[in-house]
This record gives C-alpha cells, structure tokens and sequence, in this order.
C-alpha cells in the first residue's frame, strides 16, 4: 500500500485515536501570549480523579498507545502523578507538555523512575529575550532549569531524549539551528510545530505567525534536518513547496486524533476548542468511547471533504488545504485555502476579514489582567 | 527473492515484549513502547502471523502454520525484514 492510499484510509478514521491530547487542566503558572486553550485560572468543573481514572479505563480497553498530557500546566494538578502512574499502569504511554516550573531535583527523580514517560519542555527561543516576550519574565531560567535537573537524573539515559518543544514564529525562525545545537548538548530531541490561531494565539497570530518568506525558511530548513525532528506533522500546508516533508499529509483531527479538555468535553483537535467542533463530553452516556465512535461531528469529518475552493489548484493534492483550525480562527471559509497558503490564495481573502468578527474560542481561562506591572519609563519624564 | 529476505525467512522470530498490536479497518497499528515508533501494518494478516511467530521455529514455517499462500511469502519476509529494522519484531 503506497503512503497515499494509507492516509486514504486514514481520512475515514480509526476505531480509536492513535493518541489522544488531553489537558488536564486550565490552571497555569504562565500566560502565553499564544496559549491554545486560554489557560490561566482553573475550572471548576474539571474532572475528579476518579473520572480522570475512568477515562483512562476506556482509553485502555480502545488500546490507545500513548496520550500527550497539557494544559495549562498539567503538574498544577495535586493528582498528577497518580494519574500518570495510573494511564502507564494500565498500558497507556505518556508524553506529556509542561513550562518545567514543578520540575525541581526531586521531581526530576520521580520522573525519571516511572516507565514509558515522554517530557516536552516548551521553549520559545534560545535567549532569554526572544522565549520571554512570548511566554512570559523568568520563563526561558525556567525551562532551563527543568532540562538541568533533567539531565542531573539522569533521564535521558534511562528514558530515552526528552523533547524541547518550539511553537515557530517570526521572531524565532532565525534560531531554528540553534534550538537543535540545544536539544543536541542535553541528549534530547527537538520538535517544532506550527503557531495556530486557536485561544489567545487569535489575538497574536497577526504579529506572530511566519511571513511567507519564513515559511520557505521552514520548509528547507525541515527538508535538510526534518528526519531528526519532530513536528507533530503540523507543517503539512508547506508540502505546495516541494516534494513531502516526512510524515502523514493530512489532517487527523477526528479521524486519527482528538482532545479531551479538563471539564471532559472532547474536541477535534487540540486548536478547535470551540462548539462548532465539540463532538461531546466524556461525561455523557457512554463515555469517550461513544463519542469517538458515533458523534455527529466526527461522523461528518470522517466523510470525503470537498476541495472547495482550492479544487481548481494544482497543490491540492500536496497540502490538502492546509489547517482546518487556522482557517476558522481567522474568519476563511473552511473548504478553501489556509491563511498561510504559499501560493498566497488565502492573502486576498483574509485582508478582507473583519477580525473582529472572527469566531472567538469557546471559553477564556485567562488570568485577569493585574495592574501590578512595571510602568514604562516615558522618555522626558 | 533476495538474501535478506531469504534469511528472515529462516529466522525465529518474536514480537517485541514491548510492542503492542491494534487491528485496524486497513490492516494494524504497531507500537513500540520503548522506541515509540509507530508502525502502519497494511495487511491483518500481518497481526496473525506477528502473534504466532513466538510459537514457531521460523518465519517460514509460521506463514505456513498460518495458512499464508506460499505466493505472498516475499511480500511477508519483505515486511518482517523491516519490521526487524525497527525492532517491532526481533530475532529469538
């Protein structure tokens, strides 16, 4: 079976995810200028551990291979690592996304200790000064500190490399090299992935994203090193360039993977936390599992989705129209081009937009805004 | 056929203790809880023999416990010979 006819198959979705994005809770230490959830504060329906338990029950009985655990920052949650034992317990693997603050010497330990266990640090830049204008101050000292103690564990020889994991932008596509020479000097893995206009990123994706003279940036920078790192297979729109970049070309969202919020709702992918892509809660009559199997959404995303727009292009084929969550959040149509569309399609269309009439996500966790911060000198005063 | 297959072939073989296998509409996933690879399986087939492989004294003589058209072995070694690469499968 050529790749081709495999993500044929693919688009008609899977008994169950191959892996699964659940955050586990909205409550975070940071506040991301491009959080896809708006974390912030916690929620006060999140699920109990005993839910959480039994989500993981289900999960085992799917045979889910692994899930990746975020947020906000998952080790907030006071059960974090009963629930961690608990999934790796019962067979589920775990990779899990954290800022590194609650990763100190012991807990790099106890990290290190548990069996099938995958860290992402998240790092916006190799300097202090691009990482915290994106992440917030002290949050680059932080993730560094995390990998430090990391590696004083030992982890990376035990476990295998931990990942520092990139949103790309504008301000940090300069570095991409250096990100690697990073993940080289601890013995850990790279993985970059594409900024989306999910959650806070609405609001920043303007100023962030990468200009398409980046984004051809990208593209060569993944075909000379793409084999070493990882990338979620989230640059699939680059693929008009050139020939594939390595993995899957195709959007999995409902098909081969979905999210699991911290109040149990599931979404199609971890960008779309919005009702028009809400597919159902784990807390319904039966569970996870019914709504993998037979929600309306999921049903209706498993069915061949029409080229639209893009149906007359001849990159069609390559790029499949991009992201469906980037296209929604910045107010296109979803069966047309994606906003960083490299043939420029989507660039007419989206100055057309009135952004603020663009959806907004479905909830704001977001922390309110405290009047405490620095003043800015004024020059002359 | 080539060497290389020709000698899986001959291999006794096993699932790694770490794989696990998922049967799917198109065939099987393949996962490997120690490297964390993800394997496409193409054929169900494949989940069939891959189980049995531990009971046998060859790839060979597996396909044939299994019922395997004696037309498809190179297809079968071609796959377990990979499979063997990312250590999926590993010699006994």
């Amino acid at each position: 079976m050529s790749a081709e006819s495999l993500v044929a198959q693919l688009k008609h979705g899977l008994d169950a995810p191959i892996c699964l994005t659940w955050e586990l809770t909205y409550a975070c230490n940071l506040a991301c200028v491009h959080c896809l959830s708006s974390s912030g504060q916690r929620d006060p329906r999140e699920l109990s551990t005993d839910e959480a338990k039994r989500v993981l029950d289900e999960l085992h009985d799917l045979q889910v291979f692994y899930i990746n655990i975020g947020g906000g920052e998952p080790m907030v949650r006071r059960d974090f690592f009963e629930l961690v034992e608990y999934a790796i317990g019962r067979g589920i693997g775990v990779k899990f996304s954290t800022n590194g603050a609650y990763i100190d010497a012991e807990k790099a330990r106890r990290l290190t200790a548990l069996d099938y266990l995958d860290i992402q640090i998240s790092l916006d830049g190799t300097d202090a000064a691009t990482n915290d204008a994106v992440r917030g101050a002290g949050s680059y000292d932080t993730a560094i500190r995390a990998m430090d103690h990391l590696r004083d564990a030992g982890f990376v020889e035990r476990n295998g490399p931990f990942k520092i994991s990139v949103v790309v932008t504008r301000h940090n596509v300069d570095q991409l090299d250096e990100f690697k020479a990073l993940a080289d000097s601890y013995g850990a893995q790279l993985r970059i992935t594409r900024l989306r206009p999910s959650g806070r990123g609405a609001d920043t994706w303007h100023e962030l994203h990468p200009t398409n003279a980046q984004q051809r940036q990208i593209y060569d920078w993944l075909m000379a090193n793409g084999e070493q790192v990882l990338t979620g297979d989230s640059f699939f729109h680059l693929n008009a360039l050139g020939d594939s970049l390595p993995g899957l070309n195709m959007c999995g969202a409902g098909r081969v993977v979905c999210l699991i919020d911290p109040i149990g709702d599931v979404y199609a992918c971890p960008f779309v936390i919005h009702d028009e892509f809400k597919a159902g809660s784990v807390r319904d009559a039966g569970g996870f599992t019914e709504v993998w199997k037979h929600s309306a959404l999921f049903t209706d995303l498993r069915e061949p989705q029409s080229a639209g727009a893009c149906a007359s292009c001849g990159s069609w084929n390559a790029c499949q129209g991009g992201c469906m969550a980037a296209k929604f959040f910045t107010g296109l149509p979803l069966d047309g081009p994606d906003p960083e569309c490299v043939g420029g399609a989507a660039d007419g269309a989206l100055s057309q937009v009135d952004v603020a009439l663009t959806p907004r996500p479905a909830m704001d966790h977001s922390k309110p805004v405290t009047l405490t911060r620095k003043l800015i000198p004024v020059a002359g005063n | 056929m080539t060497q290389v297959t020709d000698r899986v072939l001959d291999t006794p073989l096993e699932l790694h203790p770490q794989v696990a296998l998922r049967p799917e509409p198109f065939g099987a996933l393949a996962y490997h809880y120690g490297n964390r690879r993800l394997v496409f399986l193409k054929h169900r087939d494949m989940v069939t023999v891959g189980r049995a492989l531990a009971d046998h004294p060859s790839l060979a003589a597996t396909l044939e416990a299994c019922g395997i058209a004696a037309s498809r072995w190179p297809s079968f070694a071609k796959a377990f010979a990979s499979l063997t690469t990312s250590e999926i499968v590993r010699e006994r």
